[in-house]
């Protein structure tokens, strides 16, 4: 169906709490900061705009096309959200996208919302605005700059998010870093082939077209240094840490080894229970087997109810 | 006694240089309901634009009296309920109740009254019952009563409406006049649609390349083929 | 032609359904996060989890066929956890020859490997039932009294109303492209152009989309001032929560931190 755009979302369950909460923060601090500098920036114009574009970027997800072998390209769209509204207005698009996903299509978890926000929308547009603004500058605003650079914002964006979710998943301990990441790096180095080529025909036919909504030669907006250098920053890291955290994943190993805090409290509770209650039982299997039996009382106490009150309502009404 | 609207020597003019209104000058009194005709691009939506200040071209536009001016434009766009031609457009918010709320909350009325004009203004184009439901499942038919609530809310003096029948099939189209017909506001509407006029308005403007060009009672003009033709229009 | 079934919204008469939006989201969110912080291979805490869920299902009258259906759609994510099986050291369970490799899965690899997948399988059921008993005009203001910037919010309300619109032009598009791509029974003539081609056509028919998108939001934004709109974001107060909601609420609390409290001992 169309409902899965990109391998990109991750749903609940696969990150640890504590990365899951990290990113959270994170993300809470970016997109709080984003807020305030679109409401205090940008006119009262910008909030249909943002809104309508975001409906956009979802329904341009449904224009995929077949790359080989099965596999299709899609769009993500932060490069694309970029270039038209800069920055700041892209990461609350994006934002927007994300959570609507994860809200009516269980595209991405609700508890990993915050960093698929981190890496859709904070890593996706941090690293589009790099490389579109430094190519733009290099190309003293020509059109293959336009091009250019729309095609290698749209194609790093995609990669470098991919990266970032190889590494939270091997820092969660659910997919070993020496595997995790040349995998989804290698496939996203594909996926953001197609994001760079429907990036490319979106920008041939506005600028054909709308050539004032591409802003070429526009100077940078504001604090727009900080977004350039962040994109730098992000890029670079991810792109430096996940070769050396695939060559020692044992790093990142650790950190999966530190998650659940909740297995090292239980620790100490052990030695409060006797290991073995009932000969030849652990404790575990009797728990388990009592879970079991309670659940099923549950189900079953419930699944009266409704049948219950559905042959009343039928009497009734 | 001041009329529903004054418009003296507007002249307006696109970024692009290209002229839109030359020297407009129009009267309408209260709940006199009057139909703008003339091909498309004769500037009727820039002159609807003009009304409540989105544009603002040289000449002096009164509304209920009022001035428009940078000072009184919120005032002046509770008395112009502005009904845009694509309901899509002008049916933005998740629920009816929500978009039908929108314009009293930016009046600054406190919740209860809200709430109460919301109901007046459903009540009002019969479509009491749709107040919870989600604007994308109703037909084009139910979302142009709907948008019409939303400026009745606001509780104008003055409608003016885009091309209200374009789009409705035979049936929606025929209860959409007769919603016209019974509301008791003065009424500026523009439209393509001669039937209507002839069926609606006793008084009509003819709009062409940014002027008005004629402005009589409807019958009158009617029967003017020659005047029709000349400006790309159709007798019935 | 209109582009109904994105919306995930199923009307039915029930006790889920009634229930208040806020307490169902804070709920939905307090269940994941359960589900997040119960230990790898806490089976009895992963069996009450799940008769919970079941329950709730059972209760929405949705139907548990369709939420396992929709439940399912998440499950290719899984294959990013598949390694684990094979790379986490412990026990060996089975060995199997790969080409030149062997590949062991290990007790604690397939344990970590299985948890996982139920995490995530139960916690996406939660996710189905809450936006399948919930209009999102409802989740919208759960979000407003969870606190969610009303910017942000607005951003939520505006691209739902407008997602349909633009699918359904998304829509006509791809028809319009369908509609002239015609095969060619000459031998020799591959039909589709390169991969680069159809991504361009593909990213014409986005640009195309972009600009209608910007063109509408220019007459959205009129529509909006002309009923005096001034870029601050205003809405009518939330209304109080009810004395059995708030019930609800500190019941599922509860349930829940008594089956996390289990997982501590277990």
């Amino acid at each position: 169906m169309l409902l899965s755009p990109v391998a990109m979302h991750i749903p609940d369950g696969f990150l640890s709490t504590l990365v899951s909460l990290v990113l959270w923060a994170a993300t809470a601090i970016v997109v709080g900061y984003a807020l305030k500098r679109v409401s205090k920036d940008l006119g009262e114009r910008q909030v249909p705009l943002m809104g309508v574009l975001a409906a956009a970027i979802f329904a341009g997800q449904m224009l995929n096309f077949s790359v080989a072998g099965g596999t299709s390209g899609h769009l993500m769209g932060a490069a694309l959200a970029t270039i038209l509204l800069g920055p700041w207005a892209a990461i609350l698009v994006l934002t927007t996208v994300v959570g609507v996903q994860a809200l009516i299509f269980q595209d991405g978890g609700l508890l990993a919302m915050g960093a698929n926000i981190f890496n859709m929308a904070i890593v996706g547009v941090a690293v589009s605005y790099t490389v579109y603004r430094s190519v733009q500058k290099l190309s003293g605003g020509r059109k293959w700059g336009v091009f250019t650079g729309g095609f290698a914002a749209a194609w790093l964006s995609i990669f470098i998010a991919a990266l970032g979710v190889a590494l939270q998943l091997a820092a969660s301990g659910v997919s070993p870093a020496n595997i995790a990441i040349p995998a989804m790096g290698g496939i996203h180095a594909l996926i953001g082939i197609g994001e760079g080529l429907i990036t490319l025909g979106a920008l041939a036919f506005l600028y054909a077209t709308r050539r004032d909504l591409l802003h070429i030669g526009e100077p940078a907006p504001a604090r727009g240094g900080l977004v350039w250098a962040a994109g730098l920053l992000i890029a670079l890291l991810l792109a430096v840490a996940s070769p050396l955290a695939s060559v020692f994943p044992d790093g990142l190993e650790w950190v999966a080894g530190e998650q659940g805090f909740l297995e090292a409290a239980k620790s100490p509770l052990y030695q409060v229970i006797p290991d073995y209650v009932f000969p030849g039982i652990s404790n575990t299997t009797l728990a388990t087997i009592i879970a079991g039996i309670v659940g099923a009382l549950i189900v079953f106490g419930v699944a009266l109810t409704v049948a219950y009150l559905r042959r009343n309502r039928q009497t009734t009404g | 006694m001041h009329h529903s609207i004054e418009i003296e020597h507007l002249s307006f003019a696109y970024p692009d240089g290209h002229p839109a209104l030359r020297d407009v000058t129009l009267r309408i009194a209260p709940c006199e309901k009057a139909a703008l005709v003339g091909p498309n691009g004769a500037g009727k939506s820039t002159l609807m634009l003009h009304l409540n200040g989105i544009l603002s071209g040289k000449g002096v536009i009164r509304v209920s009296g009022m001035e428009l001016n940078p000072q009184n434009l919120g005032r002046v766009r509770s008395q112009v309920g502005l009904v845009f031609q694509s309901p899509d457009d002008q049916l933005f918010s998740p629920t009816v109740f929500d978009d039908v709320a929108f314009g009293p909350l930016y009046q600054g009325c406190p919740p209860d009254e809200v709430r109460a004009r919301v109901d007046e203004a459903l009540a009002a184009v019969h479509m009491s019952e749709y107040a919870r439901r989600v604007s994308h499942h109703l037909s084009v038919g139910e979302k142009k009563r709907i948008a019409i609530a939303t400026v009745l809310s606001m509780k104008p003096e003055l409608l003016v409406l885009d091309e209200p029948t374009a789009g409705l099939d035979p049936r929606a189209r025929r209860s959409l006049i007769r919603l016209l017909d019974e509301l008791p506001l003065t009424m500026l509407v523009s439209t393509h649609d001669m039937l209507l006029v002839r069926e609606l308005f006793p008084r009509t403007i003819i709009m062409d390349e940014g002027s008005i060009v004629a402005d009589g009672p409807t019958a009158e003009l009617m029967s003017n083929t020659a005047l029709l033709e000349a400006h790309g229009l159709e007798m019935p | 032609m209109h582009i109904h079934f994105l919306d995930p919204y199923r009307p039915r008469v029930s006790p889920i359904h009634q229930l208040d939006p806020r307490v169902k989201l804070s709920l939905t969110l307090v269940f994941i996060l359960t589900a997040a912080l119960s230990p790898i291979g806490a089976w009895p805490v992963y069996i009450l989890l799940f008769s919970l869920a079941l329950s709730i299902v059972l209760l929405s009258a949705l139907g548990v066929g369709y939420v396992l259906k929709r439940a399912s759609l998440a499950f290719p994510f899984v294959l990013a956890a598949l390694p684990v099986i094979f790379t986490i050291p412990g026990a060996a369970l089975v060995s199997l020859p790969v080409g030149a490799w062997r590949l062991t899965a290990t007790a604690p690899g397939v344990e970590r490997f299985v948890s996982v997948a139920l995490k995530s399988w139960l916690s996406v059921q939660m996710a189905i039932v809450l936006a399948a008993s919930t209009p999102f005009p409802d989740l919208l203001l759960a979000m407003r009294a969870l606190r969610i910037p009303r910017l942000l919010v607005a951003l939520f309300a505006l691209m739902w109303r407008y997602l349909f619109v633009l699918a359904d032009e998304a829509l006509r598009l791809i028809r319009a492209r369908a509609a002239r791509s015609g095969q060619s029974d000459l031998p020799g003539m591959r039909s589709g152009g390169s991969v680069a081609w159809r991504g361009r056509v593909a990213g014409g028919m986005a640009g195309n989309l972009f600009l209608r998108a910007f063109e509408r939001s220019d007459r959205i934004y009129m529509a909006m001032v002309s009923r005096g709109y001034d870029g601050e974001i205003r809405s009518l107060p939330l209304p109080a929560i009810g004395q059995s909601s708030w019930l609800t609420l500190a019941g599922g609390l509860a349930i829940l931190g008594l089956i996390l409290g289990l997982g501590l001992i277990f």
